[in-house]
């Protein structure tokens, strides 16, 4: 079993664009600030596995370090983030992302 | 030539995970959707021996962002459709745009092949061991740091959900 003959790093950063991506489109198209909230998540979810597959694939730790960084500053995100749409469903009682568009014009 | 059919196994299971998030209408079947893409990414990352990894995503994604997640939608009772969705030309122009960014990474991508200077399934840099060993001793300021925008973050959302007003 040989993960170098096996897997080039292509697959990766393949997989991880197309992840990208979805995560892209999910924002575009959705109105629900949850639903947006998690493509956030997938985007983020995605270059942290790029992140560590170079960091495997060079030998160098430091870039596994970053990864763990990124999902710190990711879990304190989510709180906060959470915490705004709570605050916006209790003034709103709504979440839809259409309705905050009071400083548009 | 296992490690390979585990890898487009994991592969596929978190691409369909991520599109059903996007496509199923209520909120808590996307919650659900994204736990399971969770898990295949900890399944990448165990792919990788990236070993302490796996076991902080599971922990953090699976664990707590998760239950965040439901407490949310269960909370506030967004269990219903969408109110109103977007006009068609809306969503037909994110798509393309979306489409235009997949086909413009994957074109930047395809003829990338370096060689891999060393087998992931050897090298024992993802063990909590020698991951441990750097995070304390190279990077330990912001690891220190990092505690202190975690107490930031758990008094602005107090702060942020208390009910009279500030």
């Amino acid at each position: 079993m040989n993960t170098l003959s096996s897997i080039p790093i292509h697959y990766y950063l393949i997989f991880c664009s197309l992840l990208f991506s979805i995560g892209v489109i999910g924002v575009l198209i959705k109105r629900n600030a949850l639903v947006i909230l998690m493509s956030i998540e997938l985007m983020i979810n995605s270059i942290n596995l790029l992140l560590a597959a170079f960091s495997a694939y060079n030998n160098d730790p430091s870039g596994q370090i970053f990864v763990f960084f990124i999902m710190v500053v990711a879990a304190a995100e989510v709180a906060i983030g959470l915490a705004i749409v709570v605050l916006i469903y209790r003034t709103t009682h709504s979440i839809d992302i259409n309705v905050l568009n009071k400083l548009k014009w | 030539m296992f490690t390979q059919y585990i890898f487009h196994f994991l592969s596929i299971m978190a691409l369909f995970s991520a599109v059903m998030v996007l496509a199923s209408k209520k909120p808590i079947h996307s919650v659900l959707f994204l736990t399971l893409a969770f898990f295949a990414i900890a399944g990448h990352y165990v792919l990788l021996n990236a070993q302490f990894l796996a076991v902080v995503h599971v922990i953090v994604y699976a664990g707590a962002i998760m239950v965040l997640f439901l407490f949310t939608v269960m909370l506030l009772n967004l269990n219903k459709d969408e109110r109103s969705p977007k006009p068609m030309w809306v969503n037909f122009i994110a798509f393309v745009a979306g489409g235009m960014l997949m086909l413009t990474l994957i074109g930047i991508f395809r003829g990338y092949d370096i060689k891999a200077a060393h087998d992931p399934m050897i090298s024992q840099i993802g063990l909590v061991k020698n991951l441990g060993k750097i995070l304390y001793h190279d990077y330990l300021i912001p690891f220190e740091l990092s505690s202190v925008l975690f107490l930031t973050a758990m008094v602005g959302a107090v702060l942020l959900g208390k009910k009279e007003q500030i």
